[in-house]
């Protein structure tokens, strides 16, 4: 087992140079350049020279290959450069800026889907087509099916403009300072409720219906059959014996998705006014900020090459008929 | 951004069925009745701004968001007044020396930076050596390299020399002044973004930085110094909303204070009481127009007839009604409306397809009875109109032109490109054949470098190649002199020569359309809109709604 962990490691390194050189040629092929003056109406004209030694400044007029080369061994020191932009703020700590929101919204919200969409699954599976199937079925894909923006719109026109219950966007009141340790917490909270509800809202129809397609296979096995035979009450044949064979390809879904908890959607972002990772790399795409772009994906590339391994794993783990090693190859 | 207009879109709609039914905004009624109190210090004023900043030294950045802060925190030796005229902001006064290549000024004493630092003409000689640095990026440069020698004669006295005469001149110094005796090391070292006045600005404007929370908000607090007087709004808040439609929400919900509508939201969408007594929104000519333009290398709009032709075809009330509201002007020319070098005593191509057509056709451009205007040897007119994406504006001024030339036997198509792209692979290879774009123009009537025939370069910015001897004659003497009586007569005639010439078709300048909470007081609208004296607005003590430090 070891030794897989090992070897699938050391395999990794290869893939992530990979990706990081793939993606370095291809923004930097992208038309425009980070100099200033690209900016919407070609209001400001650059003499060539000045433009030259911006681009020196920056190294964009070496080779790409020699460009590569210097911000790989710069990132290996953990150095991922300065932005582009004029802040001119490290790449890492824009990064550290925004990461804990985006993290934390994302894990609250995957934490609520699995809560609400296993129960929903297994209790849709086990009453296959009774009311509350159908109703589920009907609330889950209508949830699936609304756009996020509209429903955040709507959210926000009754919540925030008519009820005037919670606020509309950002993360905290202005005043946000003067309040008591407990106000300030309900204050963060109250920001998160919609962009929270919005999401969950929407993501409950994967992992239901995929709870729901599981269980229902593990509840036609031979070895359900058999613990109903040995006289086990319906609670425990559903919830020890099948639940537990039913989570497997569950839990390889969502060791997928963890890479996707440092993303941060742009969409849901923008229109909650939330400063996070998706607002931050798209900003940094509009404005050609290199290493900005670059110590993001280094960072998303990883996390993803890290969620498959442990997905892989666990896999072994909680399912001893896969062995790993040995002769497998991936 | 393409995706946000869409969301904004998306929005109108719905947000129209809202308020056309029920008791919509209940929580905008209760505002208490605003009279006209007497003004007072105190209370924050909270912007909505739909991209962050980029920086806070604003000489290094091309963004509006990062330029509107710095305007609150820098302030230049001159300024725009209400109605586009230069007057002094840190300058007492200035002169030219007849041959007009010396430029003195005269500073302000009392000038103090926010750190309690006096200003001094050291400061402004730095700014200069600062902006030329090869290693400072800044887009700014053009203007300062002009200058040959720069001198502090006293502390209170400062001068320049130009190789040339530049009209342009005393605009230039209304560039934001940095502290010398803080930003001078970074400057030499190349490393003025890394300096941390770039994170803690100390500027000499109306207001003093407090805090910036990236992605968040801006925090900027009263300078009680301030030369011109100490501002009465305390704080000034920029809430950073990426999303047109959530700002419209937000200002709904009584969230921000000032924010700029679309056009939709200004005529459709705001004409409701609550909403009326709540906000006062104004509007007044923008700094930018939209314009159909030719690539004039091209044989078929190298002729002019055709290009009139083009004006003719054009219905600008109806371009205007269907992209905006209405809420723009007719464009005569590039210069900007209300400012001391316009005029629109030019000539008009009013909307007529038959002179349109007679146009074409003396131009060689034959209608053989299928309604497809063809050229002598049988090929039809047609050609591609351009334009940039995630500007719906442009789109649709686009669809109009399409269906308006469809009218007279021209049959166009539609690209929407991808902004770099689109000006990489098109417009500076000069791989086009029309296009809808915009200018925004200065309060300098200056246009040389749009409209000289030197400037086709692919780098340069006459990408449409128009070279007229008469034009550029008269650029180069506008430009050359430092009297503004006679550099008026240079730009009306300018002005009339682009309209008899229409190099492109001048179609509108878009109103800016800001909206204010009506419980500020002192906003005085003039052609140069209504921010020119932001330092002068107020908040009357019963109505000021946050305790501000």
């Amino acid at each position: 087992m070891l030794l897989f962990a090992l070897r699938r490691l050391l395999l990794a390194i290869p893939l992530l140079l990979g990706i990081t050189f793939v993606s370095f040629i291809v923004i930097h092929l992208a038309p425009g350049e980070p100099v200033p003056g690209g900016e919407e109406d070609l209001g400001r004209q650059l003499p060539k020279e000045v433009v030259e030694k911006i681009r020196e400044l920056y190294g964009l007029d070496k080779p790409l290959h020699v460009q590569y080369w210097n911000w790989l061994t710069r990132v290996v020191r953990l150095d991922f450069g300065k932005s582009f932009q004029p802040d001119g703020r490290p790449v890492l700590t824009k990064i550290r800026e925004r990461l804990p929101i985006t993290l934390f919204l994302n894990v609250v919200e995957l934490i609520i889907i699995v809560a609400l969409a296993v129960p929903i699954g297994v209790l849709s599976a086990t009453r296959q087509y009774s009311t509350f199937d159908k109703v589920t079925t009907l609330f889950v894909f209508v949830g699936f099916a609304t756009p996020d923006f509209w429903l955040a719109l709507l959210l926000m026109i009754l919540f925030g403009v008519q009820l005037g219950w919670l606020p509309i966007s950002g993360l905290r009141s202005l005043n946000w300072e003067y309040l008591s340790f407990w106000q300030q917490q309900w204050d963060f909270l109250s920001h998160l409720i919609l962009p929270i509800a919005v999401v969950t809202f929407g993501g409950l129809a994967g992992l239901s219906r995929y709870m729901r397609q599981s269980m229902l296979e593990t509840v036609r096995q031979d070895y359900v059959q058999t613990a109903r035979a040995k006289g086990l009450s319906e609670g425990t044949v559903i919830g020890k014996h099948a639940l537990r064979n039913a989570l497997l390809p569950v839990v390889t879904v969502l060791g997928l998705s963890l890479p996707g908890l440092i993303g941060g959607s742009v969409i849901i972002e923008s229109i909650f006014a939330i400063p996070g990772m998706g607002l931050l790399m798209v900003q940094g795409v509009f404005a050609r900020d290199y290493p900005l772009i670059m110590g993001n994906l280094v960072i998303v590339a990883t996390l993803t090459l890290f969620a498959n391994l442990f997905a892989d794993i666990t896999y072994g783990l909680v399912d001893p008929r896969i062995r790993l090693g040995g002769r497998r190859r991936r | 951004m393409g995706r946000g207009r869409l969301v904004a879109l998306a929005l109108a709609g719905f947000a129209a069925l809202l308020t056309g039914c029920g008791p919509d905004s209940a929580s905008l009624v209760e505002e208490p009745s605003v009279g006209a109190g007497a003004p007072a210090h105190g209370d924050t004023f909270i912007e909505a701004t739909i991209g962050d900043i980029a920086g806070l030294i604003p000489n290094i950045t091309s963004d509006g968001a990062s330029h509107e802060v710095g305007n609150m925190i820098y302030d230049g030796l001159v300024k725009a007044d209400k109605d586009l005229n230069f007057v002094g902001a840190m300058a007492e006064s200035w002169e030219f020396s007849s041959d007009c290549l010396e430029l003195t000024w005269k500073l302000k004493r009392n000038i103090k930076w926010h750190d309690g630092h006096p200003f001094t003409a050291e400061d402004v000689l730095f700014t200069y050596q600062a902006m030329i640095n090869p290693k400072t990026p800044t887009a700014y440069k053009e203007d300062f390299l002009a200058v040959k020698s720069a001198e502090v004669v006293d502390p209170y006295t400062f001068r320049v020399r130009y190789t040339r005469p530049l009209a342009k001149a005393v605009q230039s110094w209304s560039m934001w002044m940095l502290p010398k005796h803080l930003l001078e090391k970074y400057v030499a070292d190349g490393k003025l973004k890394e300096s941390p006045e770039n994170s803690r600005p100390v500027g000499t404007g109306p207001y003093r930085f407090q805090e910036w929370k990236s992605g968040e908000k801006v925090v900027l607090v009263s300078n009680n110094e301030y030369y011109e007087g100490r501002p009465y709004l305390g704080r000034v808040v920029y809430r950073v909303i990426p999303n047109q439609g959530t700002i419209f929400l937000e200002l709904k919900a009584k969230g921000v204070d000032l924010a700029s509508l679309t056009a939709i939201q200004y005529a459709r969408q705001t004409e409701y009481p609550a909403f009326r007594k709540a906000f006062r929104k104004y509007r007044y000519p923008s700094s930018a127009y939209t314009y159909f333009g030719f690539n004039l290398k091209d044989p078929r709009f190298a002729d002019r007839r055709v290009r009139q032709a083009f004006a003719h075809a054009i219905d600008k009330q109806e371009l205007m009604e269907g992209v905006l509201m209405g809420l723009a002007r007719e464009a005569t020319g590039p210069i900007r409306p209300g400012s001391w070098a316009y005029t629109n005593k030019v000539t008009r191509y009013e909307y007529s397809p038959a002179k349109a057509k007679a146009l074409l056709a003396e131009a060689g451009w034959k209608d053989s009875g299928d309604g497809v205007l063809r050229d002598k040897d049988g090929k039809a007119f047609s050609f591609t109109i351009r334009t940039n994406q995630g500007n719906e504006e442009r789109k649709k001024v686009a669809e109009i032109l399409q269906q308006r030339l469809a009218a007279i036997g021209v049959k166009t198509e539609i690209q929407v490109i991808e902004w770099a792209s689109f000006i990489k692979e098109f417009i500076k290879k000069k791989r086009f054949e029309a296009v809808v774009l915009g200018w925004g123009v200065g309060t300098d009537p200056d246009q040389y470098s749009v409209w000289h025939s030197s400037q086709m370069g692919p780098d340069q910015l006459n990408q449409i190649s128009y070279a007229n001897p008469e034009v550029d004659q008269l650029l180069e003497e506008g430009r050359a002199s430092c009297q503004q009586q006679e550099r008026i007569k240079y730009y009306h005639r300018f002005q009339e020569v682009l309209a008899e010439d229409q190099p492109l078709v001048f179609l509108y300048f878009r109103d800016a359309l800001p909206v204010v909470s009506s419980r500020v007081q002192g906003i005085q609208p003039a052609p140069s809109g209504i921010f020119y004296n932001f330092i002068q607005w107020y908040v009357p003590k019963q109505v000021q709604r946050y305790t501000s430090g």
